[in-house]
């Protein structure tokens, strides 16, 4: 029989504003092994911690339950103190009766009632619980994080720099993300080249950073410590080796009507290009799909031009396998399709851009060589007009539910560099608010009004029409009460970000939960922003949410140190609560192994000793180390032999029945 | 705000199926009307007015009938606001004053324009008779 | 039986079956935002819808419940990669099995709710616990020996 001790926190008034926690307390008091019951104001808190060491040890007890906040919040927490008392961590049950009661019922004698029947189906779950001893499993050294822009690049350098190798898998044929693409950053204005290309160097040159660039994630199996991924390396048809990065190919390639896609489509590419100047690794790639020597077999002008007799057209696509101990996913963003935003002329209007798009147009090493020029015909425009949150804040279905956070920073940039470039430009913004909650924003965004008399004008744009070469913008002006025209040269549309959707497939494989706008889930909203819920899966960057580039590094060098915590472990324990076969149950049958998703389950032949019957049979084994408790099998079992530590199928059926009693 | 006043906010609301609180204030419906020149209140005070209850005010208003049921404050508002329905609503209320009409059903033919779009004719017919 | 009356007074009992890592955190994202449902719905805590027998579904009825709800991370979610295809196949045997016994197919229903999504698991239990109601207590499986 347990000693079963338990303790009802009050939460402040969290808990006791709504339940009766001295009548909880009392009325599980006669409850099957319950010898001692008390309440606490705050039972995480020292005191109340101390106050159940003190308990464990006075009345002896085996078991102890918490009446307090989700088993999720500080369910560790109770682990540990049970521990610190002697007893073993798996004796402690957690009734939820803060979310999952006081929280959402506002009658206190029903939240008092069903936080009674809460404890006691926790008790009738105790009362079963057996101390449980966690395996232990070795960590492998070594990181993995998917994606090479800022954010990627951050976090490897980061965890380079403590000594431990890291590979960076990026899709496209160049690290550097959508950084490379901007011109200048705010709030500071210094150029995004001049901050990123050194880091990227960097990650090149660290001799415990490799790169797997045009390369993708294909498989991940295993577990933290121990994860097996597979990567696939597309085919260059370059050998990297050979090719010194003259670029005498790219020029001499006669294919041009690939859409460039660094310079968002701006201008074009051949087929066999470099994404931009400062690419790492500087080796060009082509494009099979735009290459006519791939396509028809004649041309290879690119391989009778190179010196370096690098070009190589029979590179086939290659299939890595390496292990790692932790996984970083940083996949970023792109901006959003603005199909359905017909009103702003975006798909049938040059001159109709989004900021991306304004960005390379303003960059030197852009399509107009950083002069800003019309996409149409190439003139100077002299009148513009930015329109933010397009398709941000948007519950109507066509865009984004969120706020996309960098819109209103990147528009007051280029509004005010605009301005100083072009005094002679007239700038309009359309904004819905201002959001600038950062360092300096604030000052930033005001520098743009006072400073360089940008002509800010609270309000929507409503429909944008062409009309002889210009642009017909029909707004409204709340501040005035006005529906204003103005006729632009060019319109800038601050498109809302979504995650890259590369991410969809990456968290299925890392078995990272995602939430309904693509975005990856964190494993606790303000306490833990950079693991995701599956253990060795961090998170970095803009996968996680809208973040600017401080936020993202910030975000991206947190999601290192906890990869670096991880593998600086020798040996990590493992979770307890896993699968176990009665060993005088099994039949062999097989079932479980076909339903387990890790491959954890083998069979064996044993002796086993059937009431005084001796034989040898053919019985389950349960790697401990690679389960991972999901209980596939136990509910697949036939003969009822294979069972969860810890979720033991008596002890759900207890708690079905104090809760049904 | 009258009690009446409170009365005629709710029937708008009920009418309309609007939930003006879902409204963020971007004006994108007033930047979107072909007939704000037309209107003393616009789109976007239509939702604001009826969120404070001034029904009354909206029901004596001129752009109550200037408005053209285009429906592109619908189609646009990023938010599914839909002032257009609010403005509808309004009218209902006006044309189910007993004699409160704006204009008799019989003038109604000889003030349709032949190349009024279908949708903009049933919305008058609506508009402009019982 | 005096079905006016029990109606009236009727409380529903509902079991919830809920995944740790999505349905269960959903629950807690409802409660931290203060979205309420019925106090009749009480919550098993389970690692995965995988491990939810369907014995406990039995089990429950035979107890008295009146309603039982499995909840699961979204298809293509699960933290454990398949264990929600495992268990809408089951729940798809099991409610057929239900349906044949004469139990409403309504007091039986598999939801898939992440952890983002409090307000739908707050929706999703006020739905449930309404159609409950509306069903009324359920009797046919009850184990007469269960009653007090």
């Amino acid at each position: 029989m347990q000693r079963i001790g338990v303790f009802v926190c009050w939460c402040g008034s969290n808990i006791a504003g709504t339940v009766d926690v001295e009548k909880v307390a009392s009325s599980v008091a006669g409850e099957p092994g319950v010898v001692f019951t008390t309440n606490y104001q705050y039972m995480c808190s020292e005191g109340g911690q101390g106050m159940i060491r003190r308990a464990i040890k006075e009345h002896g007890l085996t078991g102890i339950v918490v009446c307090s906040c989700s088993p999720r919040m500080h369910e560790a927490t109770f682990r540990k103190t049970a521990q610190a008392a002697g007893l073993n961590p798996y004796m402690v049950e957690i009734a939820n009766i803060r979310e999952q009661c006081s929280w959402i019922h506002k009658d206190k004698d029903e939240g008092t009632e069903k936080a009674v029947i809460l404890a006691k189906a926790a008790i009738a779950k105790l009362n079963l619980n057996k101390p449980l001893t966690a395996g232990e499993s070795n960590v492998t050294k070594r990181a993995l994080v998917i994606g090479g822009g800022i954010a990627g690049i951050q976090t490897a350098l980061d965890i380079a720099d403590a000594g431990y190798e890291v590979d960076i898998v990026e899709k496209s044929p160049t690290i550097g993300g959508r950084m490379a693409q901007l011109d200048k950053t705010f709030p500071t204005l210094d150029c995004a080249a001049c901050i990123l290309t050194p880091k990227m160097v960097d990650a090149a040159a660290s001799d415990k950073i490799n790169l797997y660039t045009y390369s993708e994630v294909e498989a991940v199996s295993g577990f933290v410590g121990n994860f097996k991924v597979k990567i696939k390396k597309k085919p260059r048809y370059v050998n990297s080796e050979l090719c010194s990065g003259c670029g005498v190919c790219t020029e001499k390639c006669p294919s041009r009507k690939a859409p460039n896609e660094f310079n968002m489509g701006l201008n074009n590419r051949g087929a066999i290009y470099i994404p931009f100047a400062q690419a790492i690794p500087n080796v060009p790639v082509i494009d099979p799909e735009q290459c006519i020597k791939l396509k028809t077999g004649k041309c290879g002008l690119c391989e009778k031009n190179c010196t370096a007799k690098a070009i190589d057209f029979t590179q086939k696509e290659e299939i890595i396998e390496r292990e790692y101990g932790a996984i970083v996913a940083a996949t970023g963003y792109r901006p959003i399709s603005l199909e359905n935003f017909d009103e702003f002329g975006y798909a049938h209007n040059k001159d109709v851009i989004t900021s991306l798009e304004l960005e390379r147009l303003m960059n030197a090493a852009g399509p107009t060589k950083g002069v800003l020029l019309r996409p149409s015909d190439g003139e100077h425009p002299h009148e513009i007009v930015f329109i933010q949150c397009v398709g941000s804040r948007d519950t109507s279905g066509c865009g984004k539910p969120y706020c996309s956070k960098i819109c209103c920073m990147y528009t007051a940039k280029h509004a005010m560099m605009i301005r100083d470039k072009y005094p002679d430009t007239k700038v309009h913004v359309f904004y819905i608010d201002v959001r600038t909650p950062g360092k300096n924003f604030d000052e930033f965004y005001r520098r743009a009004v006072e400073e360089y008399g940008v002509d800010y004008i609270k309000g929507m744009v409503g429909k944008v029409a062409e009309k002889d070469g210009k642009l017909l913008v029909q707004g409204s002006d709340l501040i005035s009460n006005e529906q204003v025209h103005i006729e632009a040269d060019l319109v800038v549309l601050a498109a809302a970000i979504e995650p890259d959707p590369s991410v969809r497939n990456i968290a299925t494989m890392l078995t990272a939960s995602i939430d309904t706008n693509n975005f990856l889930t964190e494993a606790h909203p303000k306490l833990r922003p950079v693991e995701s819920p599956t253990a060795g899966v961090f998170l970095s960057g803009v996968c996680q949410g809208p973040k600017d580039i401080p936020e993202t590094v910030a975000q991206a060098s947190a999601a290192a140190a906890k990869v670096i915590g991880l593998l600086s472990k020798d040996k990590l324990t493992g979770n307890p609560c896993v699968a176990h076969s009665d060993e005088l149950l099994c039949n062999g049958c097989s079932q479980c192994a076909c339903v387990c998703p890790y491959g954890a389950i083998d069979y064996i032949d044993k002796e086993v000793n059937d009431h005084g019957k001796r034989e040898v049979r053919r019985i389950a084994s349960v790697n401990e180390a690679v389960c991972q408790g999901c209980g596939a099998c136990t509910v697949t079992c036939p003969s009822g032999a294979m069972d969860l530590k810890g979720f033991t199928t008596r002890q759900i059926m207890a708690e079905v029945d104090a809760i049904c009693r | 705000m009258t009690v009446n006043e409170k009365e005629l906010a709710e029937r708008v609301i009920e009418i309309s199926g609007v939930n003006t609180r879902k409204c963020m204030k971007c004006g994108k419906c007033s930047g979107t009307c072909p007939s704000y020149d037309e209107m003393e209140y616009h789109p976007h005070q239509f939702v604001s007015m009826v969120e404070k209850g001034q029904i009354k005010k909206l029901m004596e208003s001129k752009s109550l009938w200037t408005c053209l049921s285009c429906f592109a404050c619908i189609e646009r508002c990023p938010r599914s606001v839909e002032p257009a329905k609010l403005i509808e609503a309004v009218r209902l209320c006006v044309i189910r004053q007993q004699g409160a009409n704006h204009m008799k059903a019989c003038s109604v033919p000889d003030s349709i324009d032949e190349n009024m779009p279908q949708q903009a004719i049933v919305s008058a017919f609506r508009k402009y008779s019982k | 039986m005096q079905v006016n009356d029990t109606n009236k007074e009727f409380r529903p009992l509902i079991v919830a079956f809920c995944c740790n890592w999505c349905s269960y955190a959903g629950a807690d994202l409802a409660g931290s935002s203060r979205l309420s449902y019925p106090a009749d719905v009480k919550i098993i805590r389970v690692p995965c819808s995988c491990r939810v027998n369907p014995m406990f579904i039995l089990r429950a009825f035979q107890r008295g419940a009146d309603g039982v709800i499995i909840a699961g991370c979204h298809p293509g979610d699960c933290h454990y990669t398949s264990g929600n295809y495992f268990a809408r196949r089951r729940m798809t045997l099991l409610f057929s099995m239900l349906d044949y016994l004469g139990i409403e197919r309504e007091r039986t229903r598999v939801e898939w709710i992440s952890a983002a999504e409090g307000a739908k698991f707050s929706a999703t239990m006020n739905e449930f616990a309404e159609t409950i109601s509306r069903l009324g207590e359920n009797r046919r499986l009850e184990d007469l020996r269960c009653k007090e």
